[in-house]
């Protein structure tokens, strides 16, 4: 059982930081549309405020994980320019897609897309992030803020799930290979 | 003095204290408005013309989307600090504020659409 260095950091980067960032923005948007109902407001102790904070954090960090080792360590990996000669495209995703009409849309829409409207999302909840930390107390009487903090935190689930999406099925129909193998289990070949 | 009455007085101090004027959390929703633009309005420069696609490649194996999100956060934290320098104090028209910057969003998403941003070159 074996898994190439790229497939691998691939994984990392849409299970571990682009999953996991998505969930933690589905519970943000679910919390914050129930608050919108709450009669009474709803009061932690200090633990809870600092673990509320803890998970705001970890969703921030979570969502500029993704979307800096998206750009800066798979992206290059993705548009890498294959050499002249080269007719196997599997080490050059991008071109894979694009060799094909069947294919091409992948890229044209979908990496298109994906590669832009991701980064609306940490840049979204960073600021629903800081806005619920500095006004944790005092939330309730900001029913304007409120809500535009939820629109900016549904609009961010929205554009991280885009780019999960099309994310899974890039990798689908051209997945970023190559570098050197990891071996997990089972004998070698 | 009914019992109930230091809490209530003490809950109202409390409340003073803890008011805080919505101009710190106005800047951060109107700079996101306008992160999310500049983001959009930026890769469609840099899909439309290829001397700013150039200007844009900050880091070659990545190419323009370096540059495009680059400027873009850049500019975002610049307009985040120098609004929250100006209305850290103020209570501002936060529906006007709220607007902008859901017609800013609005915008960067549909200029971050390849059919939208094709669109408009014509292409």
């Amino acid at each position: 059982m074996e898994i190439s260095l790229r497939a691998l950091i691939t994984l990392i980067h849409g299970v571990l930081f682009g999953a996991f960032f998505v969930m933690a923005t589905y519970g943000l948007v679910v919390e914050l549309y129930r608050s919108v109902y709450a009669e009474q407001p709803i009061k932690l102790t200090p633990q809870g405020y600092s673990r509320e904070r803890l998970y705001l954090i970890c969703m921030v960090a979570l969502g500029w994980a993704a979307v800096l080792t998206g750009a800066y360590v798979i992206y290059p990996w993705y548009r890498a320019v294959p050499p002249a000669g080269v007719t196997d495209l599997a080490l050059y995703p991008r071109f894979l897609l694009k060799s094909s009409a069947v294919t091409a849309g992948w890229h044209d829409l979908g990496m298109e897309w994906k590669e832009h409207v991701a980064w609306i999302a940490p840049i979204a909840v960073t600021m629903v992030a800081y806005v619920l930390t500095r006004y944790r107390h005092s939330i309730r009487e900001h029913p304007q803020v409120r809500t535009a903090i939820l629109v900016f935190a549904v609009v961010a689930l929205g554009a991280a799930g885009v780019a999960g999406f099309f994310g899974a099925m890039l990798n689908k129909y051209a997945p970023v290979n190559g570098g050197p193998a990891i071996h997990l289990r089972g004998k070698r070949q | 003095m009914t019992p109930s009455q230091p809490q209530g007085v003490e809950r109202a101090a409390i409340q003073s204290a803890e008011f805080l004027p919505n101009g710190p959390a106005a800047a951060a929703i109107l700079a996101a408005g306008v992160g999310s633009a500049l983001l959009g309005i930026l890769a469609v420069a840099a899909d439309a013309s290829k001397p700013v696609a150039r200007l844009l490649t900050f880091y070659l194996p990545t190419g323009p989307l370096s540059g495009v999100t680059s400027v873009a956060i850049l500019l975002w934290l610049v307009t985040w600090f120098i609004l929250a320098k100006h209305w850290r104090t103020r209570t501002v028209a936060i529906g006007t504020v709220n607007a902008t910057a859901f017609l800013l969003l609005a915008l960067g998403i549909l200029l971050t659409f390849p059919p939208f941003a094709d669109l408009l070159q014509g292409k």
